[in-house]
């Protein structure tokens, strides 16, 4: 195969012309005819019953086709679709999750009435002529608080409002190791709550064919067939053969579109009932406060070492706001994608996690970008870098000290993952030389001539991805399989069609899986086209998120092709009047071992659609196949970030002035879109640790960061050029080597920023700083430091 | 309901709208031009910049009765056929894109960066994308794109 587009070759995106040229489809992109619009009209309120709707004047109003409300509504609710049970046995407290409220609003955006009118503006119109008599109860907002006695309920069946109450791990044993140690260090971090907020808003369009009786949805979502099976199964009772669902370009989605959301059960449903194709396109500012958020953990750590820094033990004890409801994944966000994480790259031998879940008055909280990962990371790397101040410990050497070494593998770790391979050192010495670490005592002295606070701070990570073996995540309690499908359709001139379960919002698949395919088949790039993201097209499959589609769906690519060259082998060895066995594919030939025979891959392609020389008693004619890859296990991405930070003390100002990051992401296709995930992963990463959170009034429930004036999202001058690099160590369980890249730079990231800015504020005294380290926060902490800054 | 008319991408056009429409509504909903995105609804994210009489605008911030008689180049109309606006063709040398979605204003508000400071440093670059904002590529190849669709523009101008 050509190097130029073969695996590893940074093969220019396919996807970017239709991009750059105003040519993509994105879900508001697409009308129907004779289309109508929906407005929904969203509870201004944290708590309230709804004690009456008045829909009469709405109705009445200029282009309006219909109103409905939760009397109106006879379907069912939004299945969670992961079920947790507590320490004691008990399932998770699971309520009803109803598309529009009927008697009680939970959270300041909670769904109350959908206006289908001629016009968006006239729906929108319409809506506030909606007299809804809401009757507020007092609210409970914070993490912390909810599970207070005295608390405001969310929920009559949820006792303190909590949800679940969960544990991992050996108690005794790491109450044994706490025992014998030399030294704990304990830490209470807060993981504050995030807005994903994907540059493409939420949209949906109903439509139903009064004709077939079938229904087709198009939504921004990263998981076709996900939405189809919960949407058609449990909420609406539409079986799949009359229901298409459709994600076309999809602009973003870090986790936020996962999840089956109401307003595509609602468009979906209110198009059957009268007839129209219905289009909702979610405001920003609805966006903000119906868009499932991120994060959110109140914990509180401590990590037992002996007098050489070894770590002995680690107690985790976590409370997880899940919102106002439990969205499509949430219950396995703060469990098992977060306390199965707590022995990062180290050897602890005796880990124990209790993990609370409790509701709340706000926005459902579900995964984003890194999905209890990144909370792993937060909480472990902060840990360790206190434990190295507090044992005046070198920050380098303490993590040395306690890597799994790369011989070990694979490593079963106390909290139930066994990791595959690493080499955390080889990362490790890579950042180190590349951030020239050694030299960074030189930086902080010529800063300091300049008046700046210098410093630096580092995190060396792991995470599982590549979701998920099935049968694991079913004992575990996922309630659908994780495996991924693909179909290969080779076409009677040797061309190629690729049919993906994964989606593509961004990451490029239709440029990866065609280098992918291409190389595996010997053919040519151009004769590759990939097709995702419509159930009507593609075999059922699972969609993407947890960083899964390569080794997860592209494994299954390489299954399909497994099977078609096992099939085009047998035509080879027909053609060549050879015996199978004497037949190999190598470069996109078939040739006869030892000999000069030989015949091309479209030879044999085309052989298969005109049978006339042919095995017909025993091949069929055709060559398609189509594969499910159940993965054996989670990967095991990891590596090292390196944050330098430069703080200016008369402003609190923090900037970014190098940030290293080397990722073992296992086998890489495409170099050029692997960095590219790395860098927007950092931008994440850093924007958690030094700009953005979700505010709520702790009194109202009012949300407080409900716009882009509000809520900081990082611009381009708020971050520094990064220097990437990867080193790999193939995952050994899929047949690619690769583990995973999507999540890595998020994941990674924050604890190396803040370690950065504790080390800069080190000189003064201050010992924590919370996320995200604004302006403001930095420059207090510099005002009521324990020592003044020095003259340089 | 007012009638507007006005010059997009070379092509004279004209629509009755609502007083109230957005411009950026106008060329989505009644021109077809799908290219500008809305992702805000208070000016901050720049998917929606075109270019009204050759200076860059964010089209959710402009009604579209405001534009009449303006001459606008939307992200439609930037490239010749098959051939890219050096902008565009930098941006998809630098993988300068992932999602697409912020791409069009990004583009657009690149070009008339360039268009203002012909060869703008880093810094200038960051500085001058501020009203755009990426969620995907962290801007890194973002500003590696503009400095070389700047070099390209500037090649451009001097052949042309």
């Amino acid at each position: 195969m050509t190097t130029e587009t073969g695996i590893g070759a940074a093969v220019k995106r396919r996807e970017d012309f239709r991009f750059l040229t105003g040519r993509g489809t994105y879900t508001d992109d697409i009308n129907r005819p004779h289309q109508a619009y929906g407005y929904i009209l969203r509870s201004p309120y944290a708590a309230a019953q709804i004690a009456a709707i008045d829909t009469s004047k709405a109705k009445a109003a200029p282009g309006v086709i219909a109103v409905l409300t939760g009397a109106d509504y006879d379907k069912g609710g939004l299945p969670c679709g992961w079920q947790i049970h507590s320490k004691d046995g008990s399932p998770m407290i699971e309520p009803a999750h109803p598309p529009l409220c009927k008697d009680q609003v939970r959270h300041v955006g909670d769904q109350v009435a959908l206006v289908v009118a001629e016009t968006y503006a006239e729906a929108k119109d319409a809506a506030e002529l909606i007299e809804v008599d809401y009757k507020e109860l007092p609210a409970i907002i914070s993490t912390a608080k909810a599970g207070e006695p005295g608390a405001p309920q969310v929920w009559p069946e949820a006792k303190n409002n909590v949800c679940f109450d969960w544990h991992i791990g050996d108690k005794s044993a790491t109450d044994a190791a706490f025992a014998k140690a030399h030294h704990v260090t304990k830490i209470d971090l807060v993981n504050q709550r995030l807005i994903p907020n994907a540059m493409e808003p939420r949209s949906a369009v109903g439509d139903y064919d009064r004709a077939t009786g079938d229904y087709t949805l198009y939504t921004t979502s990263q998981n076709p067939h996900v939405i189809r099976l919960l949407m058609g199964a449990f909420v609406l009772q539409i079986p799949e053969h009359k229901l298409r669902v459709v994600a076309p370009d999809v602009g973003g989605g870090f986790g936020s579109k996962i999840f089956h959301y109401a307003e595509e059960a609602l468009v979906t449903w209110a198009s059957g009932k009268v007839g129209r194709p219905i289009k909702w396109t979610a405001e920003r500012s609805e966006a903000f406060i119906s868009d499932a958020q991120g994060r959110d953990h109140v914990s509180h750590a401590e990590l037992a070492l002996d007098k050489d820094g070894r770590f002995l033990g680690l107690r985790v004890n976590t409370i997880a706001n899940m919102g106002a409801y439990l969205s499509t994944f949430a219950p396995c966000v703060p469990t098992y994608l977060h306390a199965t994480l707590l022995a990062g790259v180290y050897t602890t031998p005796a880990i124990y996690a209790e993990v609370k879940a409790v509701f709340t008055h706000t926005v459902p909280v579900d995964a984003y970008r890194g999905a209890g990962r990144p909370e792993a990371t937060y909480l472990l790397e902060r840990l360790v870098a206190k434990a190295a101040r507090e044992m005046q410990m070198d920050q380098v050497e303490i993590r040395r000290r306690n890597f799994i070494p790369k011989d070990a593998f694979p490593y079963q770790t106390p909290v139930a993952l066994q990791y595959d391979s690493g080499d955390y050192e080889a990362t490790l010495d890579l950042a180190l030389e590349m951030s020239k670490w050694s030299d960074f005592e030189n930086r902080r002295a010529e800063a300091a001539k300049r008046g700046k606070l210098r410093g630096i701070g580092i995190s060396t990570y792991l995470e599982a991805c590549g979701i998920a073996p099935s049968a694991v995540v079913g004992s575990l309690g996922a309630r659908a399989g994780l495996y991924e499908s693909g179909s290969i359709r080779v076409h009677p001139t040797g061309s190629v069609t690729v049919f993906t379960g994964t989606h593509s919002h961004g990451q490029g698949h239709e440029t990866t899986f065609a280098q992918l395919v291409s190389d595996g088949l010997g053919i040519p790039l151009e004769n590759v086209e990939v097709v995702h993201g419509d159930t009507n097209k593609i075999p059922f499959g699972m969609g993407t998120y947890g960083s899964r589609s390569l080794s997860v769906g592209g494994s299954a690519l390489v299954k399909a092709m497994d099977k078609i060259i096992a099939k085009a082998t047998k035509i080879a060895a027909h053609l060549m009047e050879a015996a199978a066995g004497d037949v190999e594919f190598k470069n996109g030939n078939f040739t006869v071992k030892g000999t000069d025979k030989s015949i091309p891959f479209g030879q044999v392609a085309l052989t298969a659609y005109v049978p006339h020389n042919y095995p017909i008693t025993e091949l069929e004619p055709g060559l398609e196949e189509t594969a499910f890859y159940d993965p054996l296990n989670f990967t095991y991405p990891g590596g090292t970030h390196i944050c330098e930070v430069e703080i200016d003390p008369e402003t609190g100002v923090t900037q970014v002035v190098n940030f290293t990051a080397v990722d073992d992401v296992g086998r890489v296709i495409n170099p050029m879109i692997v960095e590219g995930q790395v860098h927007g992963g950092l931008a994440q990463g850093i924007g958690q640790a030094l700009l953005e959170r979700c505010v709520y009034d702790e009194d109202s429930g009012q949300l407080l960061t409900g716009s882009y004036m509000d809520y900081t999202m990082p611009r381009a001058d708020d971050l520094p050029s990064f220097q990437v690099a990867t080193h790999a160590t193939m995952c050994t369980h899929n047949p690619i080597g690769a583990k995973g890249v999507g999540e890595v730079g998020a994941i990674g990231s924050p604890p190396a920023v803040i370690n950065a800015v504790i080390d800069a504020l080190a000189p003064l005294g201050v010992e924590d700083i919370s996320m995200p380290a604004t302006p403001l926060k930095v420059w207090q902490a510099i005002q009521s430091a324990p020592k003044k800054m020095t003259a340089a | 309901m007012p009638t507007v008319r006005m010059t997009v991408n070379g092509r004279a056009v004209s629509g009755d709208v609502e007083a109230r429409t957005l411009l950026v509504h106008f060329l989505r909903n009644q021109l077809g031009l799908t290219g500008t995105h809305v992702g805000c609804d208070t000016s901050q994210c720049g998917a929606c910049v075109v270019h009204l009489d050759g200076t860059s605008i964010k089209s959710c911030t402009l009604l579209a009765v405001q534009a009449e008689g303006a001459a606008l180049t939307t992200i439609e109309g930037l490239a010749q056929g098959d051939e890219l606006h050096p902008m565009q063709a930098a941006f998809r040398e630098h993988h300068g894109l992932q999602c697409g979605y912020c791409t069009p204003g990004m583009v657009m508000s690149a070009i008339d960066l360039v268009k203002n400071n012909p060869d703008p440093s880093e810094q200038q670059i960051r500085e001058g994308l501020e009203g755009n904002i990426c969620r995907c590529t962290g801007y890194h190849n973002i500003v590696k794109a503009v400095k070389a669709g700047a070099q390209a523009m500037n090649g451009q101008a001097v052949r042309g």
